[in-house]
């Protein structure tokens, strides 16, 4: 884990007071609504259907034991028990009292947490893969980068007010598990032929309204520009960005309108003026960062592997969960090991506080008292020494933790939506619940084997719906929910944005939907055949005539 | 149609509703709900003040209708307000009843 120093500390401090202050007047009466609002989000504080809602800021999905622990502490006694994992890998509580924000802010700092910047037009949480610093497929360890963003980013006076928000997301590994095409700024780390260090830079990426898959920009920045080269996209956006109309004010519109190569051209003059100055990354600096991740102190590996076998032979539950949620760790003897927040026919990315205070101590137990949020809303345990897995699994046993549905078809994206989402157009957690309950049977699961399937409750996409395999957008149609399904999008490296299959279908329609488009995909799928592969090999043809009945051809 | 004024309260958030008896209420059934223009007018005029006064915020005029005896709102969004989340039945209005 990233150790914060004493400027950090300080600054969350002081916003918290600062914070403090304004709801203070805010409940004397002295500052109004349209006055108090821009001060509220800019801290993370939304108002939503039923209460105040809190978006507590999970800097690159790096969590401590320690700020697990608090967080379970905060829901329990300002909340309802309860948190919400989210896609920018946060966590939101629903049930705020606007009078106990001093307090919970005071409680989040002393574990140097806050909502600072996760709203408004502002850089937000940078997000990244959640297996940074331990994936045997990574190249470079992603989260030093993340982190002088963080700093380069946090109340950055030249971007507190851009055209609208700005996501950045960061992969170390060519396996992108951090969705970096679908961001404003995406930033894929390799290595050149040279052996050199250095990012792959996309931009114009984005989901909502006008979902666009991110161009490449650069396809080699040497890692000591990164801030520089970030400073000169934004520069050019923030000049050229639309502030005319907020739905075209995204990164994207203007890199759709104006064409990469212009951008391109723009962003590297600009670059050029700044490129050797204050924001260039010497090796020193990198260094003195990286000596602020704590390095996991590995042990030499016992040799546990016929102990593991024999375990899962005498038990099938946890063989299922060893074979489905683990990931491979580039440390011998040691494991990821993904922990699921969507079990069957539960909403997506929720935990309780109970669940979250165990979640903790079984961080420390058995992960060297780290833990990661993943933008699929589970969680990872970072460092698990194989030996220790069957331990671990029976604790999640007793927590209801054990779900065993990575990358399998249960393992849904969804945001809150109408059930809690003032925005929202339509539910989208019961349509994910019917979903898990319909597809529960594991075997049934791993038949069907990888799919993602994302869902929203209006066209803002927290829910990632463009980039399911199959995604799920809700919307009001004279007063009741109506679901369109969209079939083709992707997060990962060969991301692309799903397409509408047709007229969209009640809350029990869309499940039947589903359920008929993954019968059409095992009905037609080749050996080995993912579902987005066939759906790639096929198009949406088979896929239309099962659902609406008439041949493409004759409709 | 019948119509009632919904907002949050200021300090907590908790969605609240005022009727004709002038008085904010935390449940939809406590409420009874304008039924001229007029009513309408002063519901409006009284959530206008009360968010002047900083003890609620956005208040917004909603249509409600009476189900066997039981008042809903029509909307689906205010329906959902005035009862809690449909995927948490134990939290919310609904699990005050
Ligand atoms: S996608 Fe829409 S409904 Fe879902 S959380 Fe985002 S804004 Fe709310």
């Amino acid at each position: 884990m990233y150790q914060y120093d004493e400027f950090d500390r300080e600054f969350v401090e002081q916003r918290a007071k600062q914070f403090a202050r304004q709801v203070e007047r805010r409940l004397a009466g002295e500052l109004p609504e349209d006055k108090f609002k821009p001060l509220r989000l800019m801290n993370g504080l939304y108002l939503q259907l039923h209460a105040y809602m809190l978006r507590i800021n999970v800097p690159y999905g790096c969590l401590s034991s320690e700020q697990m622990r608090k967080l379970a502490h905060v829901s329990r006694l300002y909340d309802k028990s309860y948190g919400h994992l989210t896609t920018r890998q946060n966590m939101q509580l629903n049930w705020i009292r606007l009078v106990d924000m001093p307090e919970i802010l005071n409680e989040l700092a002393s574990v140097n947490m806050h909502g600072i910047q996760s709203s408004g037009n502002c850089i937000r949480n940078i997000t990244a893969d959640e297996y940074a610093g331990v994936a045997a497929d990574e190249i470079e360890d992603p989260r030093i980068y993340c982190e002088f963003l963080r700093q380069w980013s946090s109340l950055h006076p030249e971007f507190s007010f851009l055209p609208r928000k700005f996501k950045i997301s960061v992969t170390g590994s060519p396996n992108d598990r951090a969705a970096v095409m679908a961001h404003d700024i995406g930033l894929r780390l390799y290595k050149n032929e040279e052996g050199e260090s250095g990012f792959e830079v996309f931009v114009g990426g984005g989901l909502g309204r006008t979902p666009f898959v991110g161009k490449s920009i650069r396809t080699f920045l040497p890692t000591e520009h990164i801030l520089s080269y970030c400073e000169a996209i934004l520069r050019v956006y923030n000049q050229l960005g639309r502030r005319d109309n907020k739905y075209k004010a995204r990164i994207k519109v203007l890199v759709h309108e104006t064409g990469i190569d212009k951008i391109r051209e723009l962003v590297e003059a600009e670059w050029e003026s700044i490129r050797d100055g204050a924001l260039n990354l010497p090796e020193e600096d990198i260094a003195l960062i990286r000596a602020r991740f704590t390095p996991p102190r590995y042990e030499a590996p016992l040799d546990s592997e016929d102990e593991l076998k024999a375990l899962r032979e005498k038990n099938p539950d946890f063989d299922r969960w060893v074979d489905q949620q683990l990931a491979e760790h580039k440390q011998p003897g040691y494991s990821i090991v993904n922990i699921s927040c969507t079990p069957i026919g539960k909403p997506p990315g929720d935990i309780s506080s109970d669940q979250m205070e165990a979640v903790a101590d079984l961080a420390d137990l058995y992960s060297m008292g780290e833990l990661r949020v993943t933008h699929n809303q589970n969680l990872v345990f970072t460092d698990v020494r194989r030996q220790d897995l069957f331990k671990l699994w029976q604790a999640l046993v007793e927590i209801d933790l054990e779900t065993a549905n990575h990358g399998l078809i249960t393992d849904t994206i969804c945001c809150p939506g109408l059930d809690y989402c003032a925005l929202a157009n339509a539910r989208s957690i019961p349509v994910a619940e019917k979903i898990s309950n319909a597809f529960a049977d594991h075997e049934r699961q791993k038949e069907i084997g990888e799919i993602y399937i994302n869902m929203s409750g209006c066209i803002n996409a927290c829910g990632h719906h463009h980039v399911g395999n199959i995604g799920i957008l809700g919307v009001d149609k004279k007063n009741s929910e109506l679901y369109q399904l969209m079939l083709g999008g992707s997060a990962k490296e060969d991301a692309s944005i799903g397409k509408i299959l047709g007229r969209g279908f009640d809350e029990d329609g869309i499940v039947t939907a589903v359920e008929n488009v993954v019968d059409t995909y095992l009905e037609i799928r080749t050996d080995g055949e993912t579902f987005i592969e066939t759906h790639r090999r096929v198009g949406d043809d088979p896929f239309k005539e099962r659902l609406y009945g008439a041949s493409p051809k004759t409709r | 149609m019948p119509h009632v004024v919904i907002a949050n309260r200021l300090r907590d958030g908790i969605v609240v509703f005022l009727g004709t008896s002038h008085q904010w209420v935390e449940k939809l059934s406590e409420c009874s709900p304008a039924q001229s223009e007029a009513e309408e007018e002063a519901l409006i005029r009284l959530g206008q003040e009360a968010s002047d006064r900083q003890e609620i915020v956005d208040p917004t005029l909603i249509e409600v209708e009476e189900k066997e005896g039981v008042l809903h709102a029509v909307k689906m969004r205010e329906a959902m307000r005035a009862m809690g989340p449909t995927v948490r039945e134990d939290l919310g209005k609904q699990a005050e009843n």
